[in-house]
């Protein structure tokens, strides 16, 4: 179950991935993109952090959308409105009553495809969502799954965002934004939201 | 004043610029702002340029054009917040807005410049 608390862990310990993984996650973008997946997640992180420690949210929505307008106004890519949307999905969700964690990722994902337009099998981090919000319905969520899930990236061939402009070429290299994604999967069984 | 203006999004501030200014020589009294660059002006889309850009038009109906990916969707983000009425246009970004302008200028009907835009539909 979710708490203010618990949420806030979550947040904080993604952050912490992302700064800590910021040079891996812009190599694997200047392979299929622009090389700044890694800063530009950093940007929103920090500035997410930052806000988080100056709020005090009584609530779990409250803490999802402080989080949302941190990186929809930082990161400067793609990426921003794309985990902006997603954790708006998830306030919303966070605000209706008998939210589940599976639920609240569901809300999230359709934040992300309202926005990017993205299917599943595009090479996006629609393709990590999926997959991980099935493992969450399921109670098989594990680090291995996460990790699983953002490899399984690498045969597609991106057919939205930069990477299209690849064409053929966008195969065989894993998708920045599944492996950013994938840390906050990785986040959330740290923080001990679910077990894993 | 014409009354439909004109929003420009780039990655790239200079390219903002330049088409803004490539616009303006052709389309006197249509309202024509732009965004470009990240908030540090950086290549890349920013929700406070952009939310600005939009605010700061000073027509009824805006005709809004960008170049890639985040510069749309970041667009679309303002344009939920925002009660201005925006149509966001997928075409070519240079010859679509050049179209946008002539024709706003001579204060040619929406459907019509709408129409005119459609051949023009890229992304
Ligand atoms: N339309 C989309 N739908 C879903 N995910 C997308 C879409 N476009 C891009 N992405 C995701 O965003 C990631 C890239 O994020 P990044 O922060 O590097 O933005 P960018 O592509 O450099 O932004 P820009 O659009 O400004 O060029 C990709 O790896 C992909 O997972
Ligand atoms: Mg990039």
């Amino acid at each position: 179950m979710l708490t203010v608390e618990n949420t806030k862990q979550w947040l904080f310990t993604f952050a912490d991935k992302i700064k800590e993984n910021a040079s891996y996650l812009s190599e694997l973008d200047q392979e299929i993109g622009d090389g700044d997946h890694g800063s530009n997640m950093v940007r929103g992180v920090e500035a997410m952090e930052e806000k988080l420690n100056e709020s005090d949210s009584s609530d779990v929505s409250e803490v999802f959308k402080t989080a949302a307008m941190s990186l929809l106004s930082k990161i400067g890519g793609a990426s921003g409105p794309l985990y902006g949307s997603a954790l708006i999905g998830m306030a919303k969700s966070a605000g209706e009553d008998d939210q589940d964690l599976a639920t609240l990722l569901q809300a999230g994902l359709e934040g992300i495809q309202k926005r990017g337009q993205a299917e599943q099998g595009e090479k996006t981090l629609v393709d990590l969502w999926i997959p991980v919000i099935e493992a969450v319905q399921n109670n098989t969520l594990t680090k291995e799954s996460v990790q699983k899930a953002v490899e399984q990236t690498k045969p597609l061939k991106a057919t939205k965002g930069r990477a299209s402009y690849y064409g053929e070429r966008s195969i065989g290299h894993i998708d920045p934004g599944a492996a950013s994604s994938g840390y906050l999967f990785e986040a959330l069984l740290e923080s001990g939201v679910v077990n894993g | 004043m014409a009354k439909h203006g004109i929003v420009l999004v780039s990655h790239v501030p200079e390219i903002a610029e330049g088409l803004t200014a490539l616009l303006k020589e052709i389309a006197k009294d249509v309202s024509i702002t732009f965004a470009g660059g990240t908030d540090e002006g950086e290549i890349g889309s920013s929700f406070d340029k952009i939310s600005e850009a939009v605010a700061n038009n000073e027509a009824d109906e805006i005709l809004a054009f960008y170049d890639l990916g985040s510069a749309k969707m970041t667009l679309d983000m303002v344009m939920e917040l925002s009660d201005k009425k925006i149509h966001l246009l997928d075409a070519a970004m240079v010859e679509g807005a050049y179209t946008a302008a002539t024709l706003a200028q001579g204060n040619t009907s929406l459907e019509d410049i709408l129409n005119q835009i459609e051949l023009l539909i890229v992304k």
